[in-house]
């Protein structure tokens, strides 16, 4: 079976960045998923499933991130993450 | 951002004596106030910010490491202090395994781009084996300092 693929971007809104809270909350989120996912801001690729990694990113407010989903629930863990970074932005004030 | 810009070598303690998290924080934020970095009535209330922090979510990310951290107007700029014990402290980490190295991170209240830059620098580093291996080998604070400046000079080793 073709192993399903789905990709987007988003964008982080809150001031603070993905610090490591929010790093946790996304990873926490990525591990409810059947799938793996990468997570790109342009020069690096983390497991977004590793806090560690998560981590590496410095992904400031206004920072955009490539989000690479692949495996069966590819597409609820890419809609999950969206609203969890752009929609509830972790919960934290934008700038 | 490089370790050099962040972490202060004075407050480098390559055996700490505190054998609990809360007493490894305390003795790191000391070494802070020796160096000169923060003031000394100010650090009871940062070490009690950290301690705070930490019991919301532990720092220790598993492979004998924890970064506790905090924003705090005590500090400027973002400052780091290393510290090591050889026995393991518990920091509640992900693995549930002892932590070996410790890096103290304050950063201040109004630059989270800073502070995101200085984690960066961290977890690039951490995340490599060899790195984790060659902090736990250092016994002298000269030993730090060199680990640190040699990873700032070969950021892909």
């Amino acid at each position: 079976m073709e192993k399903l693929v789905r990709e987007t971007t988003v964008e982080i809104k809150n001031a603070e960045g993905l610090h490591m809270r929010p790093a946790m909350q996304f990873v926490d989120t990525a591990n409810r998923f059947e799938c793996d996912i990468i997570v790109s801001n342009g020069q690096t690729n983390a497991d977004g499933k590793s806090i560690m990694q998560m981590s590496m990113l410095a992904a400031t407010c206004g920072t955009r991130l490539h989000l690479r989903a692949e495996g069966p629930e590819a597409e609820q863990a890419l809609e999950a993450l969206r609203e969890l970074v752009e929609v509830r932005t972790f919960g934290e004030p934008p700038p | 951002m490089r370790f050099d810009e962040f972490v202060c070598y004075e407050a480098t303690i390559p055996e700490l004596q505190a054998t609990d998290r809360d007493g490894a924080i305390t003795e790191l934020v000391a070494a802070l106030v020796s160096a000169g970095k923060i003031s000394g009535e100010s650090a009871k209330d940062v070490a009690k910010a950290v301690i705070k922090r930490e019991n919301e979510a532990s720092t220790g990310m598993g492979k004998g490491v924890a970064v506790p951290h905090v924003k705090h107007a005590a500090v400027k700029h973002v400052i780091a202090a290393v510290g090591q014990s050889s026995g393991g402290i518990d920091f509640a980490s992900l693995d549930e395994q002892p932590v070996y190295s410790v890096i103290l991170l304050i950063s201040p209240v109004n630059n989270p781009d800073k502070h995101l830059q200085a984690m960066e620098n961290v977890f690039r580093h951490l995340q490599k084996e060899k790195f984790r291996k060659f902090l736990r080998q250092c016994h002298t604070p000269a030993e730090l300092e060199d680990l640190l400046k040699e990873a700032d000079e070969n950021p892909s080793w």
